[in-house]
């Protein structure tokens, strides 16, 4: 499954040939560069690591920063390991770019999704709440009911689900179709939506 | 959304003639049957034109059989072959959606160009 790191731009609509509207995630993907080839005899396994966007010189730490210096490139916002490439054909400080993928391809998108906040169980686990508001519960529509038994267990199991934050954890979309690939442009257009905000980072997977 | 327009801009279309609400217009849609492409024509009044760039759609109005049947349209959309003008209307407001309460006289447009 090669892959790239991409950028967020924005959702949009295109038509197809047949004059159907399709709704489309916008995405910069690449150039990536090659940092680092893992191999099977050194590793353990076969990888690209790929760093994807710019960091400004005093955002990282002097070891890191060594690291880029010796290899001559610029330092990258982010740092992924992509499987199944054919790591034979890179050499380190190669780019890679959104020609890596075609019109039809299936794809999946990993990326933080956007953080909700603290939110109840009705939005954050899809509890039902309560459907009325008589028999002197009118303040308890949204309440998440019993939490558990009385004297047995005497203790609220581990993993009720409850109240909490809600959001920003590593989402995988599978599945979605590559619709138009600009290539001068690094920019790819997937059907449907993708984790996370406008200007966050995703990975993306071809699925094989 | 101003970061993704150059990249739908190839199919914003900027071909048809600029028509305000109001106006009495005849849209030429391409329709498919079986293998062969013919057009059909739904004339009617605009009653409403909203969006901007790839997403601009203009809904249509007209009484078919003493039925009122409004159809909006993707203004950039290949399925519209043609748009012609057949009637400029003078109207005070950007949607008439007031049109939908009227019927008969009442829910005539005046003609610009007629003093």
């Amino acid at each position: 499954m090669p892959g790239l790191l991409a950028k967020k731009i924005d959702m949009t609509n295109i038509f197809s040939d047949d004059g159907n509207i399709i709704p489309v995630t916008v995405l910069e993907a690449g150039p990536c560069t090659i940092y680092s080839i893992r191999t099977k005899d050194k590793d353990g396994y076969n990888a690209l690591q790929i760093g994807f966007g710019e960091k400004k010189e005093k955002k990282v730490n002097k070891p890191q920063l060594e690291i880029y210096k010796k290899l001559n490139l610029r330092i990258p916002a982010v740092l992924r390991e992509f499987k199944n490439f054919d790591t034979t054909q890179f050499k380190v400080g190669d780019e890679l770019k959104a020609d890596l993928f075609r019109v039809g391809d299936k794809v999946k998108v990993s990326g933080k999704s956007k953080g909700k906040g603290f939110q109840g169980v009705v939005r954050r686990h899809g509890f039902g709440g309560i459907g009325m508001t008589t028999h002197g519960q009118s303040d308890r529509v949204r309440a998440p009911g019993s939490i558990g038994a009385s004297s047995y267990p005497s203790r609220v199991f581990k993993g009720q689900r409850m109240a909490g934050r809600m959001g920003h954890e590593n989402v995988t979309v599978r599945n979605l179709k590559v619709v138009k690939v600009i290539p001068e442009k690094n920019i790819i257009m997937v059907k449907g939506a993708v984790p996370g905000a406008v200007n966050s980072i995703v990975e993306i997977n071809k699925i094989v | 959304m101003d970061k993704v327009k150059e990249f739908v801009a190839d199919q914003v279309k900027n071909d048809f003639p600029s028509f305000k609400p109001g106006d009495h217009i005849r849209v030429q849609v391409r329709v498919i049957e079986g293998d062969k492409e013919r057009l059909q024509a739904f004339e009617g009044d605009v009653i409403s034109i909203r969006g901007g760039g790839i997403n601009k759609t203009f809904t249509v109005r007209k009484i078919s059989s003493g039925v009122g049947v409004e159809r909006i349209f993707n203004i950039n959309s290949p399925k519209i072959a043609k748009i012609e003008i057949v009637k400029e209307g003078k109207v005070r407001r950007a949607k008439l959606y007031y049109l939908r309460n009227l019927s008969g006289k009442a829910a005539r447009i005046k003609d610009k160009n007629v003093k």
